[in-house]
């Protein structure tokens, strides 16, 4: 497994043409760990149950951003590994590459954290996220019906979502 | 990539879809004209405004964040300055300013001089001791809970009362930073 989109084992290939699904899935996060979203649209294997998985993913996060904010050469001041840190303090990373897919992480500073698993070609999604949050904040937050902090039941917003997915390229 | 600048308040505004200032005025103000009825005691209505406040405020921070692309403030000083120009001229369409520095840098006031929630009020004798205003001192102690900061929002000065200006004190409490919330041995 390369970490933070290294030296690439093939040549990049031409781009794939923008249709059908081409992310694997998506996660949302709050500062707490809850698991307010998880969509899923290409995942042929399963190995741990929804709950594990979502632990995992969170957890591995967690600790990237202290790594990626603990190695940092260019900061002045740095913590010690394992100090919380608030939310987009320090540098944050933003994305790794594997040779099956690349994950894109974005965090925001009220401690939302938006995750999208796509296939390793992708280009920089950093808008994409950003675009992702403001769909969130206009079909999640501004439900008067919906709790902060609760998993997200909309299907007005997962169907927003699934179409702007599916668009990407 | 160099980090996108956000946005100043002016051009966000501009943006955003807006609502009839007089209407948002006028549903305000029925919002406290039925809290008094319905408690009676002016106390528990400031209490009930702020709690509103606090639960406006938590929602409006995603909101924010999301349409005026900052990046998170350095330290106190930029985070009141970021809450009054770009926050207030956001939402309510009014510059505030910032003012009255303690020597640590951990409270200020900020100032308005413009409100749109108290065009065509005036408070009776009956309701003296009412803060009209404080949801926004929820709305802001809401939100900046959501970035990690406890913070005391008290009123200073308030137009309805006499004063010149509106005046709120952000007092900051403590930064509580983020915990890995799983416990260790699951």
């Amino acid at each position: 497994m390369q970490f933070f989109g290294g030296s690439e084992i093939s040549p990049s290939p031409p781009a794939p043409a923008a249709s059908g699904n081409n992310a694997h899935m998506l996660y949302i996060f709050n500062r707490n760990g809850v698991c307010l979203l998880y969509r899923e649209w290409n995942r042929p294997l399963k190995t741990l149950s929804s709950q594990q998985d979502h632990k995992l993913m969170f957890g591995l996060l967690f600790s990237l951003k202290s790594l990626t904010a603990k190695m940092d050469p260019t900061s002045v001041e740095k913590g010690n590994l394992g100090v919380p840190q608030l939310p987009g303090q320090g540098c944050s990373f933003h994305s790794f590459r594997t040779n099956t897919y690349k994950l894109s992480f974005m965090e925001t500073p009220s401690g939302i954290k938006i995750i999208l698993v796509t296939h390793p070609r992708t280009s920089d999604l950093r808008d994409s996220l950003k675009y992702i949050y403001n769909l969130y904040v206009e079909y999640v937050v501004k439900n008067p019906l919906y709790s902060p902090g609760t998993p997200i039941r909309y299907e007005l917003f997962n169907k927003a979502v699934d179409q702007y997915v599916r668009g990407l390229g | 990539m160099a980090p996108v600048a956000p946005k100043s308040g002016d051009a966000i505004f501009a943006s955003v879809d807006r609502v009839n200032a007089e209407l948002f005025t006028l549903t305000y103000g029925a919002i406290v004209r039925q809290l008094l009825t319905d408690l009676e005691e002016v106390e528990e209505v400031n209490k009930q405004l702020d709690q509103m406040g606090y639960n406006i405020g938590v929602r409006l921070v995603d909101e924010f964040l999301a349409k005026s692309n900052v990046s998170r403030c350095v330290d106190f000083r930029e985070t009141a300055e970021v809450i009054a120009k770009v926050g207030f001229k956001m939402f309510l369409g009014v510059t505030a300013s910032v003012t009255n520095w303690d020597a640590e840098g951990t409270t200020c006031s900020i100032i308005l001089e413009d409100n749109p929630l108290v065009d065509f009020v005036e408070l009776p004798d009956t309701c003296q001791g009412l803060y009209y205003c404080n949801i926004l001192s929820g709305v802001i102690r809401g939100a900046l809970e959501m970035v990690s900061m406890k913070t005391e929002v008290t009123w200073l000065r308030d137009m309805l009362r006499g004063d010149d200006v509106f005046e709120l004190q952000v007092k900051l409490l403590k930064q509580v930073p983020e915990e890995y919330p799983y416990k260790d041995d699951e």
